[in-house]
């Protein structure tokens, strides 16, 4: 696993050793805070789910949050403020400081398939866990765009009539409850990939706590 | 009422290791409001990360839970908009048949008997007294056919004709500035509403559904419809209407569920 793109050697910060900050306080903390807050919505988002069950099966309810509709109600509309004002202050960082930029551009196609590939063969390379590849800045990106998809599906269901815009752009109440659930499935899809590969590389979950 | 996450093992944490740990999480960040925000927010759920210990289980996850809904109920009282109405649909997308909802099954609905009938009306209202069908029926009716909203997450369209809410608590002479509207109901539930909703233009005192006497499973002899409002908020077989400054609660309300229950 260790080939390395490009012939220079680098220097010790670049491949996330004990140098220079790599993910900064405020990344670290959003995501934490992000990932606490996701699995609470989507934890009690099941026992939500199970009370109609529009499709032809329940979550177990042993791995859904509440106890009962009502608590499962109060986990998620509890857990909603905490998702919507973290991933706020987080875009708005990301914005704020450039690291939109630094990090997630540019992103094309031809690199997305070429990095793609090279990770089904096992030979996409985390030397340097300074820059995102390809892939990466892909599923970031969309995990950031099933979230918000989430928390606009999610004011429809909450409040179809009082964000009537944003109900017509949905399609209305009962395509929004499907928007809802199928977002949260990829973004369930998503945490598997995410979690397999931080255990394939554990050194960025260091640098996700420590920052370097 | 428990809430019960079955996942995680049970684990006593003593009063001194949660405000330790609380304390832990608090120097981690970086800004003194954010730290101030996430302790007073999410204290437990930063001790759930922490410590993988089952806290969602405990009296205070439950009174943080319910202070949270009625932050909620503010918030929402805030969103509310008495200009917006809700969106009505044509009669060929009524639901058909209907779905019967509550809490007991259809065959225990109420047989109120309707000639013997009469509302009582109480409370903050300079006319109190009561009131038969008929007298209810001579009032000035509207019909509307909306989207029923369950909060079990289902829906519905259906047609509903009764008396506008705001216009009967103008014939009571109401007190307007009231903060409750407080129903109960021949089938042992009761319900409140805020005033505002109360004199929404698509809040009614229904007496038909369908162009037909409101029948038992759909709560004769009169349910308040609010289209503003999600399904358990609107009571059915109303035996009486108080009008209150004082919080009356609901039957779902006192058991945990959204006070406000707004759509």
């Amino acid at each position: 696993m260790s080939t390395v793109m490009g012939s220079q050697t680098r220097p010790a910060a670049a491949q996330g050793g004990h140098g220079a900050v790599v993910q900064p306080m405020w990344v670290r903390v959003t995501h934490w805070v992000n990932a606490l807050a996701a699995i609470l919505m989507v934890m009690s988002g099941w026992r939500i789910y199970n009370a109609t069950a529009f499709f032809d099966f329940r979550f177990p309810n042993s791995i859904t949050l509440g106890g009962w509709l009502a608590g499962a109600l109060q986990w998620h509309f509890a857990a909603m403020w905490l998702l919507f004002c973290n991933g706020l202050v987080y875009l708005v960082l990301n914005v704020a400081t450039g690291r939109v930029q630094r990090r997630f551009l540019p992103l094309s196609v031809r690199a997305l398939v070429a990095d793609f590939t090279a990770a089904l063969r096992g030979r996409l390379s985390h030397d340097d866990l300074t820059v995102y590849n390809a892939v990466q800045r892909a599923a970031y990106i969309g995990a950031v765009v099933l979230l918000v998809l989430l928390v606009l599906s999610g004011l429809v269901l909450w409040k179809s009539v009082q964000f009537p815009l944003l109900r017509t752009l949905l399609g209305g109440y009962e395509i929004a409850r499907r928007v809802h659930f199928l977002a949260m499935c990829g973004l369930v899809l998503f945490f598997l990939v995410h979690v397999a590969m931080v255990i394939r590389v554990p050194r960025t979950l260091r640098l996700m706590i420590l920052g370097r | 009422m428990s809430l019960r996450n079955t996942m995680r093992p049970a684990v006593e944490l003593t009063a001194l290791d949660r405000r330790y740990l609380v304390k832990e999480a608090g120097r981690l960040l970086p800004l003194p409001a954010r730290r101030r925000f996430l302790r007073g927010g999410i204290t437990l759920g930063g001790l759930a990360m922490l410590t993988g210990c089952n806290v969602t289980d405990t009296k205070m996850a439950e009174t943080l839970l319910m202070r949270i809904s009625r932050f909620n109920d503010r918030v929402q009282g805030w969103l509310f908009d008495p200009a917006r109405l809700a969106p009505t649909y044509p009669e060929s997308m009524i639901t058909r048949p209907f779905p019967f909802n509550a809490f007991y099954d259809m065959d225990k609905a109420p047989q109120v008997d309707a000639a013997s009938f009469r509302l009582q009306v109480g409370g903050r209202v300079r006319q109190p007294g009561s009131w038969t069908l008929e007298q209810l029926a001579s009032l000035p009716q509207q019909e509307q056919i909306t989207r029923h909203i369950c909060v079990e997450g289902w829906s519905a369209i259906g047609r509903w004709g009764g008396v506008p809410f705001s216009l009967f608590l103008q014939r009571v002479n109401a007190d307007l500035s009231s903060k409750y509207v407080a129903f109960r109901c021949a089938d042992d539930y009761y319900e409140s509403i805020d005033m505002p909703t109360a004199l929404h233009q698509q809040t009614i005192l229904a007496l038909t559904y369908d162009g037909q006497t409101l029948p038992p499973m759909y709560g004769f002899p009169m349910k308040l419809r609010m289209p503003t409002k999600l399904g358990y908020k609107n009571p059915k077989h109303i035996v009486e209407i108080v009008v209150t400054n004082d919080y009356p609660g609901g039957y779902w309300e006192d058991q945990g569920y959204n006070w406000f229950g707004g759509s």
